[in-house]
């Protein structure tokens, strides 16, 4: 995908339900595979990641579809960890 | 029409250390993938005693010994403590050794597949013969064979070889020289199935003071499927169960839907009883050899013992309304659809609050909900977290959401109205029903008024849909009052007939 839109043009969006996988997650997709296991072991693709309750995304959608899809969540999750885990993880290794 | 009743409960456990390595299919995935591999090496050493599974508390609350309150009062993990009650049978089961159980798949075998090494046999028969419900079973065990015998039907006719303590004790054999659906390896899984399956309708049976004539109707609900190569799922487990736990005059079927078969089943048979087509139906479940030691990776890398050592059982009976037992409020059930779509929120919503708003109920009128019970203990370490407290979040986050909760409850939401998981991660034995044993208790002469039970499945397994699936009931305290449908309906009837008529008359007079 990123060879056909350009890594530029690409944001990929995480759900994970703990701070640890998202961060995995996230760093799969910009530092390449931290288990060395996926087809993205080695591949750096720095691509935009963020997690679905991260403001940057919060504000980007509609106030009303995001409460009703997310919102629950929202409350359950460890919302202040997972921000803290993917700002790291972009700080880190995003290239856009 | 009346609501149904639950009138019991069985549960089962067997222990089951040398199916996890050869029956596990993380371990035999392992042994065809990497059979020099390190796990492989170690997992022996992993493995629990029969006496280790016994004290481990989250199975004695499995068998009714202790409650899940009792558990909650016990730190994490719970591997490394010791139960206060350390017993083989319980209230409302029994933990079955594995040496037992492999000569309870010969007793369920009616096709002559099992075969047991002769002194093997004669030993366990001993045993069996002073077991409180296999005893006239056992009186039939004959002649068993010799080893080189069993050796000759692994060698040369595929047979699945079964263990005891290491050592070669008997085999599966093939029903069929071509048949796939009638391998050894398939015939194994589904006579556990059956085995286990049995063992809980008995206790189901025994605990209750049920009599076994009065079943009219079986509803099985595990994850296998039995049948040859021109009907893969064609069933019966149901049948096949009834038949040998005595219930002659039962039929049966089975129903399917991964971990949410048994809610689904729960729903089935409380449906049937209030229509009025059967009084009495059981739905049982065996357990599963292929999931035994599932995380077992994770578990001896973390230097924890294999928790995912016994197969699990369960048998519910439902009955008409008897005035006593909970009833099944069959008016108040939620379902995940085709359209409800997969986030969590969704997810929640159809199942929890949508058969609550048909009530006219706040997420707080349920004092307690059963979902998917799976033990923290085996799931933690796993990185699959503690599910049963996930669930519970997320129901009170909809509470806080729905503004029935306050925000700042949250987490004593998840205490009072929530429990610690305590069965074993067999797919569908945890999900939502290990708590119904419990629930008659605690709707009769415990302090509870309404519970919910949530069954939830991951159908996208089967690779037929993308979709996940679930179902869920409340569960009532009896009010006491049966409606007898036929006579107080036609009474109630006669009495607004007359009533009917005397205010045709009195109009009659009137413009008179």
């Amino acid at each position: 995908m990123t060879e056909k839109y350009g890594a530029e043009n690409i944001i990929v969006l995480v759900g994970a339900a703990e701070a640890e996988s998202a961060g995995l997650a996230a760093e799969t997709v910009t530092n390449g595979d931290p288990t060395f296991a996926g087809s993205l072991a080695g591949v750096q693709l720095g691509l935009r990641v963020y997690h679905a309750v991260e403001p940057e995304f919060k504000e980007a959608v509609d106030e009303d579809v995001y409460e009703e899809q997310i919102g629950m969540m929202e409350m359950v999750l460890d919302v202040d960890e997972i921000i803290s885990e993917m700002s790291s993880i972009r700080e880190q290794f995003c290239k856009y | 029409m009346s609501y149904a009743v639950i009138k019991g409960a069985g549960y089962a456990l067997i222990h089951t250390p040398d199916m996890i390595i050869h029956n596990g299919t993380t371990q035999t995935t392992e042994r065809s993938t990497n059979p020099d591999s390190e796990y492989l090496k170690e997992l022996k050493k992993h493995i629990r005693t029969y006496e280790e599974a016994l004290k481990y508390p989250p199975n004695q609350v499995y068998i009714g010994n202790m409650t899940p309150n009792d558990l909650s009062t016990y730190e994490m993990p719970w591997y490394d403590k010791e139960a206060d009650i350390k017993e083989r049978f319980g209230k409302l089961g029994e933990i079955m050794p594995q040496d037992e159980f492999i000569t309870l798949m010969k007793l369920v075998d009616v096709f002559d597949l099992v075969k047991l090494e002769n002194n093997f046999m004669q030993d366990v028969k001993k045993k069996l013969l002073d077991h409180p419900l296999f005893k006239e079973d056992a009186e039939k065990l004959k002649e068993g064979e010799t080893i080189e015998e069993i050796e000759k039907f692994i060698q040369s006719q595929h047979a699945e070889a079964i263990y005891n303590e290491g050592k070669l004790v008997g085999c599966v054999k093939r029903a069929h020289d071509l048949d796939h659906n009638l391998t050894s390896h398939i015939l194994f899984e589904n006579l556990v199935v059956k085995a286990s399956g049995v063992l809980a309708f008995k206790h189901l049976i025994d605990k209750n003071n049920i009599p076994i004539e009065d079943i009219d109707y079986v509803i099985e609900c595990s994850e296998e499927a039995c049948g040859d190569m021109n009907q893969r799922g064609g069933g019966n487990f149901a049948k096949a169960i009834a038949e040998c736990s005595g219930a002659s005059n039962a039929t049966g079927s089975d129903t399917r839907g991964f971990c949410a078969a048994p809610t689904h089943a729960l729903i089935l048979a409380a449906s049937l009883v209030k229509a009025g087509t059967y009084e009495n139906v059981v739905i049982v479940a065996g357990g599963a050899t292929a999931k035994l030691g599932m995380n077992g990776k994770d578990h001896v890398k973390k230097g924890l013992p294999i928790l995912e050592d016994v197969v699990g059982a369960f048998a519910i009976l439902v009955s008409k309304n008897d005035g006593i037992h909970p009833i099944l409020r069959t008016d108040l059930v939620g379902r995940h659809t085709v359209g409800t779509g997969s986030s969590p929120q969704a997810v929640i919503t159809s199942l929890v609050t949508a058969p609550l708003d048909k009530g006219n109920l706040k997420i707080t009128d349920i004092d307690k909900y059963s979902v998917e019970m799976q033990n923290p203990d085996i799931t933690k370490p796993a990185g699959a977290g503690d599910v049963p407290e996930a669930n519970y979040k997320m129901i009170g986050a909809l509470g806080v959401k729905r503004k029935e909760l306050d925000r700042k409850d949250l987490l004593s939401f998840v205490k009072k109205h929530g429990m610690v998981g305590w069965a074993p991660t067999q797919g569908h034995i945890p999900s939502g029903v290990p708590y119904i044993g419990f629930a008659k208790e605690d709707l009769t002469n415990g302090e509870l008024n309404k519970v919910m039970i949530v069954g939830k499945g991951s159908l996208f397994l089967g690779r037929m849909t993308n979709l996940f699936d679930g179902v869920s009931i409340v569960i009532e305290r009896n009010n006491g009052k049966v409606e007898n449908d036929s006579q107080q309906v036609s009474e109630e009837k006669i009495k607004s007939f007359i009533a009917e008529a005397m205010k045709d008359f009195a109009s009659h007079l009137l413009k008179e």
